[in-house]
Formats: structure tokens, C-alpha cells, sequence
């Protein structure tokens, strides 16, 4: 098996790797000018997938109607409202909250929902929590959905653990320097959700109303929960 | 490996470029591979072993997904589900499936359902504890590790024992067995980049006991 990326580019490029990057894989072995016929590889990533996905449903290797249910379930059924109702919940009730950031799975088995090893931060007027994954993008799916585009770039992943304060002016939250900013590296299979914290003026708000004020950026970190600006609705 | 997926401390990526009301996919084919990716028989490490055998420069340009189908090729031919020949040619030609399980519709569905705590009868001796100074060992494996370049060679405080898991590694030489516990370990930001930190501000990192010694 390679394990190198010279292996790779000579063995996984050259034979498998057509597939994987066309321009680099044709350059390696078509040093020569293109007056003959020859099958050219899709490049184009839609044409790609696309053969991929005929290659393996016929070696039966997927089921096409999983392949479906995984889309639905994942672009409609799960999000950031799952981990708000748990926020909600959680601001409703001390006993839950305990709970909740005692074992976070456990606490949210109860809600009817599952996400392994889920460890839960919460913020306080002196401490601010910031969940990222440096090597990859670790996320809690279930509670949050696909993390968006921004927590998998390099710029979000690189400078959270070394600029937590810079990465959070650049989401328009500013820090006073008496913050005690924690960055949560999600490195092995523990995933991480902020408890933020809950906004003055909503005491008389039902637990329903309260998840809906809480945001996605709000539970990794990158925002705080605010009411909505009077004369609107949540 | 020392590769461009590590990118914790690295300073000049630019901006972070917020998208208003971004789509939970951009194209179609993202949510194909999307879900293929998600379907194949091997486990998170051996899929993640592969994006990051993506060269740099290739790795660096692309978006999450364009690696995801970059390396889905690499986890066919090398776990042996499909052979090179077959990716080419987009045609069977080495037999259908009879030996990888195939993730069945109704099954997706309980994947976000309650899992168990008390299930774990797993166990793994151990030689550190919640409270002790430990420094992350100062290794350069070429393999996959989930050892942040960052955090080599620090110090920093056991805070949490994330209980037991399997170590991900691919070269596992001297990183004890497969199975141990997961500690996370707070570095002060102060050790890990120098005055230019807030003495009040600190980084968390899981790190398997393999990854850890006494200090």
C-alpha cells in the first residue's frame, strides 16, 4: 500500500489516479502533443462523481436509495435547529444543563438525538469557548448539520488555535482582554458544542422561542446569541 | 505526516470569507460524493489517510468536497473494492461486491438516534491522570496521526479522560496499543506561541496517551 506521496503521484495518479486529478495524471504520461485519439477522462468534478457513483452502484458496492436517504438526512433532517432545541432546553433547565455538561451525549440521548462523545463548553461573562478542527473538520453533525464552508478553510483552521481573538474581531466579536478565550481542537472522535451564553431580557421567553434565537455560529463559537432588534420577529 | 492538512498555527490563508445563506451543498455531485464518501466500508482514518495523501499544492486548492471525490478513487483501489483499471474504464471488470457491507436505506436513519455510554466494556491500562503535566512527544511520523504539529514537544495540563479509543495512527511504533484512553490536554497559548498570546487563553487538543509522557 503507499504511503507516501511520491507513491502516490507514481502509483495512485498513473493507475487509479485518472481520475483522481486529470491534468496531473495526463501530464505524467502524455508528454507528447495530442494528435491522436485516446479516452479522455472526465474532468469536469459532476462527470466524475458521476462515474464513480455508476462504478460502484453497479459492483454493488452502494445502494442508490441509501445514497438518497443520506443526502435527506443530512441536507433536511438534521441542523443547527437540533442543537438549539438543546440550548433551549438547557437554559430552561438547571438540572438538564448539568447534565448536558456533565456527559453531553448521555444528556442528549434524552432529547431523542445522537452524537458520540460530545462534550459540551459552556460561555460565562469570563470564559469564551471556540470549537475547530485543525487537521480536518471535525464537527458535531447531528446537533449542527455539515459545518459551513468557512469552519472547513484553511484560514478559519489555521489561525483559530494561534489567533482565536483575530479569528472572532473577523466574525464582529470583540473580546475585552479579561476573556478567557478557549480554542477546542477536535483532533480524535470527541466533538465539541458551545453553550452560550443566554441574553438579558429573555426570561419570560418559552424554551421554544429561546432555541430559536441561537445560531449555528453561536454553538461553534464564532458569535454571540442576541435578541433580535425590536419591532421584529425571531 | 507533516502535510498542508496540518495546518494549526499557519499565519498567511487569508481571510475567513463568510458566505450569507450559504447552501448546505453548492452543487449537485457534492452531495453524491457527499454520500458515497460516507457509504464506503472502511472506517473516518482510512478516508482521512487518504485526502491528506493529496500532494500539497493540490490539496491546498481545492474545496472540501473536490478532495473528498480526489480521494475517493485512492479509497477503492486501495482497500481493494474496485481496481484502478475499473475507476478508468467506469466499467465491472473484477466482479461485483460480496464481501463489503452496503449501507441499507433504513439504516441511514439511525445513525442520528441515541447511542449508548454504557456500552463501552472496553478497557486499557493506563499511567497518567486527570490533573498531570504531560508533555506531547516530538514525533515526525510519515503516516496519518492525529498529533497536531502545534502541540509537539509541549507542555500542558491532562484536564479530561475522554475514555478509551482506538489509536488512528499508521505507524504506530512506539505509540503503545491499539487501544488506549484519550486525554485532553490544555496547553497554555503562552507555551504553544510565545508572548505574542494572551496569558489568559489556552488550546484543548485530544491526544491518545501514546502521544503523551510524564512531565
Amino acid at each position: 500500500m503507499p504511503t507516501t506521496r511520491r507513491d502516490v503521484l507514481s502509483a495512485g495518479l498513473a493507475a487509479a489516479g485518472a481520475a483522481v486529478t486529470p491534468s496531473l495524471a495526463h501530464a505524467q504520461s502524455h508528454d507528447h502533443d495530442h494528435d491522436h485519439d485516446h479516452q479522455d477522462v472526465p474532468s469536469d468534478p459532476a462527470l466524475r462523481a458521476k462515474a464513480l457513483e455508476s462504478l460502484m452502484v453497479a459492483k454493488g458496492l452502494v445502494d442508490p436509495a441509501a445514497l438518497d436517504a443520506l443526502i435527506d438526512t443530512y441536507e433536511h433532517k438534521v441542523g443547527p435547529h437540533i442543537g438549539g432545541s438543546v440550548v433551549g432546553r438547557a437554559w430552561k433547565d438547571p438540572a438538564f444543563k448539568r447534565r448536558l455538561l456533565t456527559n453531553g451525549t448521555a444528556a442528549l440521548a434524552e432529547l431523542g438525538y445522537g452524537q458520540h462523545d460530545l462534550t459540551v463548553v459552556e460561555n460565562t461573562p469570563k470564559v469564551h469557548n471556540l470549537v475547530v478542527c485543525t487537521l480536518c473538520s471535525c464537527y458535531p453533525w447531528t446537533l449542527l448539520g455539515l459545518p459551513p464552508v468557512w469552519y472547513k478553510s484553511a484560514a478559519y483552521r489555521s489561525r483559530s488555535v494561534i489567533d482565536p481573538r483575530g479569528v472572532l474581531r473577523e466574525f464582529g466579536l470583540n473580546l475585552p482582554d479579561d476573556v478567557e478565550v478557549r480554542v477546542w481542537d477536535s483532533t480524535a472522535d470527541l466533538r465539541y458544542l458551545v453553550l452560550p451564553e443566554r441574553p438579558a431580557g429573555t426570561e419570560a421567553l418559552s424554551e421554544a422561542a429561546l432555541a430559536a434565537l441561537v445560531t449555528r455560529d453561536a454553538m461553534t463559537g464564532v458569535a454571540k446569541v442576541t435578541l433580535p432588534p425590536k419591532g421584529t420577529h425571531a | 505526516m507533516n502535510g498542508a492538512h496540518d495546518m494549526g498555527g499557519m499565519q498567511d490563508m487569508g481571510p475567513i470569507e463568510l458566505e450569507k445563506n450559504a447552501p448546505i451543498f453548492h452543487a449537485e455531485w457534492e452531495k453524491r460524493v457527499f454520500a458515497l464518501f460516507n457509504s464506503t466500508d472502511v472506517k473516518w482514518p482510512y478516508r482521512r489517510t487518504q485526502i491528506e495523501l493529496i500532494p500539497p499544492a493540490e490539496y491546498l486548492r481545492m474545496s472540501y468536497y473536490e478532495k473528498w471525490l480526489a480521494a475517493l478513487p485512492l479509497v477503492l483501489t486501495k482497500s481493494g473494492m474496485a481496481t484502478a483499471a475499473e475507476i478508468e474504464s467506469g466499467k465491472v471488470q473484477g466482479g461485483v461486491n460480496t464481501k463489503w457491507r452496503v449501507v441499507k436505506a433504513a439504516e441511514v436513519a439511525t445513525w442520528i438516534l441515541p447511542v449508548s455510554t454504557t456500552s463501552d466494556k472496553v478497557t486499557a491500562p493506563t499511567q497518567l491522570h486527570v490533573g498531570q503535566r504531560v508533555r506531547a512527544k516530538n514525533i515526525n511520523p510519515v503516516g496519518h496521526t492525529r498529533l497536531p504539529r502545534y502541540a509537539r514537544g509541549k507542555l500542558g495540563t491532562i484536564e479530561r479522560d475522554g475514555g478509551i479509543e482506538e489509536l488512528q495512527d499508521t505507524d504506530i511504533q512506539g505509540l503503545g496499543p491499539k487501544q488506549q484512553h484519550v486525554y485532553t490536554v490544555r496547553f497554555a497559548a503562552r507555551e504553544l506561541w510565545g508572548d505574542q498570546a494572551s496569558p489568559r487563553d489556552s488550546v484543548y487538543a485530544d491526544l491518545w496517551e501514546g502521544y503523551l509522557e510524564s512531565a
